[in-house]
């Protein structure tokens, strides 16, 4: 690094924690897609955990998930938020040594989580896996994040608060709701603990837990980002206003009841199974809201995506988004469920939603980031934005396209019966089907993976430069 | 469910349906087409344009259906709904569906002798198929089975061959058990009877062990394995002269198998299929060596 920190921190702003978390966005992401590609790789070529426990997959699953999601994705969502906040409330975090424990905190978490589970120190409840003495950690951390953040917005200097910290704002209450009640457990010992929920109980408690997962760390979250740097990149309005109080609302009301959706056809009763799937259907409105408000956004700027790959990422992940939010309700549907459950068109779905919403929006607000974190003209090289822009589509488009196919062909298999009414298939011969789409999977998450890579060494040589230019890190003022 | 908390789920549901039913029309009115809403964030504006019309009809079909659906289903606390639907309901009506369509075929089988149906090519057929999906995930899609799991087909029985012994083993599964023998015989007893064991199959052995072994095994092991060593199908008790092995023949697995016991179990099958289905099964097991 050419420019030194007193330099750097010119601003009114605590631009450090922004940019302790957008380098750790960019390692996490490494890391996490990382161990995705190596798990793809283990269902092709299943001796390459070389029968070592912690290489099983069953073991670095759970690592990836946590990674990509709370270590990558958090990491994108508490560097942008507390950058937003900060912008738009035109005011300083409200205490720099809270800031710098959020930051130290969740990375402490997260090198937890990459200890622990391959250890097998696990609670074995889906995207909650971590044992209890990280839980209570997470909370400690999630807490001061949440004090730190509203202490910022309570503090503002703007009359009103923007739409970006609506979003980012049920982000933080919500989850903090979430992980303490799904995390409810009876330690046994100090690496593990018993849910404090039972049976169906259990069930549904950890699936309202993980849908709301996906509802507010992976929709509500980053559709605080989508906020602030769609209209920020493309240099255009908000489309609409009273469309964004209509979704945000509508949206964190019917979110929390979407989560019996993935309890279909179980012990779960009849009445929270149908009532998941009817709020799930109405899900589709308000999801979609956010989508239009960033795509509208864009009318009167659409030649801006002719030259500018950032404006590309945030457009396409939106388009993405788009898609995973029609998906989502159709798979929610009970008859669509019965064939799409418990096949590969779950793990597309997710991944259309991961790779093509979720990463691809963080890679876009990352790259408007760092050159205004780093007080640099602009990012070291922009046709290489494009080509990660063009690998990081190639690779969701391979990943998710794959996975349909598997899951509407596990479906069709697992339920053809012959004349006698025996089945037509065994379950081994849908996993000898499966494994093309495995190889094709693995194909696009590798692809994908280097596309971090190239996002890397862009960041390292724009940080490297010394093509400095000190007015960008000045404020908007109103 | 009580009444109270029938009433409850009643209550949010509605009012949340309802409520955000009202949002959307509460904020129908007064467009304002490319005016902004006089905020400024960062350098962000807002427009206040009005809600696309195709996506506040298609917010408003989606309610009027949610509440349709929760009409004519359950959903709403106890209210059973117009169709009286229920999981259990469509289940049973499917299995119902199922047994009239297929039992015909089943019974013409059930009423055949064992042997005579491991003899009719289009029973076979079938029962390859209940195999794949029921057995082979242990025994394997050839049912040659592997470590743990017994080879059902070659001609080699553990709980006997014959066609009634083994549809008792599939009905009401199986339980093999061989107990740890450390505490009665002590790490050089164990090594001793390993050694053994290992002659019986007429593999190269430590003759002056195997010696002392052949006294721990007339004491200890005689009992299920018998004195020859030839096992003893009553109690699931292996050859061991026959060179033919569940864990392992090498003289490291055979050593595990006496230090730590063995532990076997083969689930009831009674308790999740028909008994016209475990008669298939059966029959074909038996057809796999005869």
């Amino acid at each position: 690094m050419s420019t030194s920190e007193s330099t750097l921190d010119q601003s009114p702003y605590n631009y450090k924690v922004v940019r302790q978390f957008t380098v750790m966005t960019v390692v996490w992401g490494i890391v996490g897609m990382l161990v995705g590609v190596i798990i793809a790789a283990e269902l092709v070529w299943p001796w390459l955990n070389f029968d070592l426990p912690w290489l099983h997959f069953g073991r670095l699953r759970p690592l990836h998930t946590n990674a990509v999601i709370f270590a990558f994705g958090g990491s994108a969502l508490m560097g942008t938020s507390l950058f937003v906040v900060q912008r738009t409330c035109q005011t300083r975090l409200i205490s720099d040594g809270l800031a710098a424990f959020v930051f130290w905190g969740w990375t402490l978490v997260i090198v937890l989580a990459a200890i622990t589970l391959p250890m097998g120190w696990t609670t074995a409840k889906e995207y909650a896996e971590l044992e209890w003495p990280i839980d209570i950690l997470i909370t400690v951390v999630w807490v001061a994040y949440a004090v730190l953040y509203f202490g910022t917005i309570m503090k503002r200097k703007s009359p009103h608060i923007y739409v970006a910290n609506w979003f980012y704002g049920a982000f933080i209450l919500t989850i903090a709701v979430l992980h303490i009640v799904n995390s409810m457990e009876i330690p046994v010992s100090l690496t593990k603990s018993y849910s404090v929920y039972a049976g169906t109980t259990d069930a549904m408690v950890q699936w309202w837990y993980g849908h709301n997962a996906v509802g507010f760390f992976l929709t509500a979250g980053f559709l605080g980002m989508m906020y602030y740097f769609v209209p920020k990149q493309a240099e255009r309005p908000v489309y609409s206003y009273r469309l964004s109080i209509v979704h945000f609302w509508a949206l964190i009301a019917i979110y929390m009841w979407a989560g019996p959706h993935h309890l279909h056809y179980t012990a779960l009763p009849d009445w929270a199974q149908n009532v998941g799937m009817v709020m799930s259907l109405i899900l589709l409105a308000p999801s979609w809201g956010g989508m239009i408000n960033g795509m509208m956004t864009l009318s009167g700027a659409w030649h801006k995506l002719r030259t500018d790959p950032i404006l590309r990422f945030l457009v396409v992940s939106l388009s993405f988004y788009g898609m995973s939010t029609f998906e989502g309700p159709m798979m929610a549907i009970k008859t669509v469920n019965s064939l799409s459950h418990y096949t590969d068109w779950t793990i597309g779905h997710v991944h259309s939603g991961a790779l093509g919403w979720v990463a691809m929006v963080s890679i876009g607000a990352t790259y408007h980031l760092i050159p205004l974190l780093f007080n640099r003209k602009e990012m070291y090289s922009i046709p290489l934005i494009n080509l990660h822009f063009w690998m990081s589509t190639i690779g969701t488009v391979l990943y998710v396209t794959s996975m349909w196919v598997n899951g509407l062909m596990q479906g069709l298999m697992w339920r053809a019966y012959n004349a006698d009414g025996t089945l037509t298939y065994s379950f081994a011969e849908s996993v000898a089907a499966a494994y093309p789409g495995y190889i094709v999977r693995f194909i696009g998450g590798t692809i994908f993976l280097l596309g971090m890579f190239v996002m890397a060494y862009n960041f390292w040589r724009t940080v490297a430069s010394d093509n400095t230019e000190t007015a960008s890190v000045q404020p908007q003022t109103a | 469910m009580s009444s109270f908390w029938s009433g409850w789920i009643i209550l949010l549901t509605v009012v949340t349906i309802i409520g955000t039913a009202w949002l959307l029309f509460a904020n129908r009115s007064r467009p304002n087409d490319q005016e902004t809403t006089g905020h400024v964030f960062d350098g962000i504006e807002e427009y206040d344009n009005p809600m696309p019309a195709w996506w506040f009809w298609m917010f408003v079909i989606t309610i009027i259906f949610g509440i349709g659906y929760l009409v004519v289903y359950p959903g709403l606390g106890n209210y059973k709904g117009t169709l009286g639907w229920t999981e259990i309901g469509q289940y049973e009506a499917e299995v119902a569906k199922a047994n009239s369509e297929y039992g015909p075929i089943y019974q013409k089988y059930a009423a055949m002798s064992l042997e005579d149906v491991a003899k009719d090519e289009k029973a076979m057929r079938m029962a390859g198929r209940l195999f794949s999906d029921n057995c082979a995930q242990c025994h394997g899609s050839d049912a040659r089975g592997s470590r743990g799991y017994p080879n059902l087909a070659d001609g080699d029985w553990i709980w006997g061959g014959g066609a009634g012994q083994i549809k008792t083993s599939i009905n009401n599964g199986r339980q093999g058990t061989m107990p740890s023998w450390l505490p009665a015989l002590k790490e050089q007893g164990v090594d001793e009877v390993s050694e053994y064991v290992l002659s019986l199959s007429g593999q190269p052995a430590d003759s002056d062990m195997a010696a002392a072994g052949e006294k721990h095994f007339q004491t200890y092991c005689v009992a299920c394995h018998g004195a020859d060593g030839k096992g003893n199908p009553l109690m699931g008790a292996p050859n061991l002269t026959d060179d033919i092995w569940l864990y392992g023949g090498k003289r490291a697995q055979i050593r595990t198998s006496v230090n730590e016991g063995r532990n076997g179990v083969m689930p009831a099958q009674q308790e999740s299929l028909y008994p016209e289905k475990i008669h298939l099964l059966a029959a074909y097991v038996y057809s796999l060596s005869n």
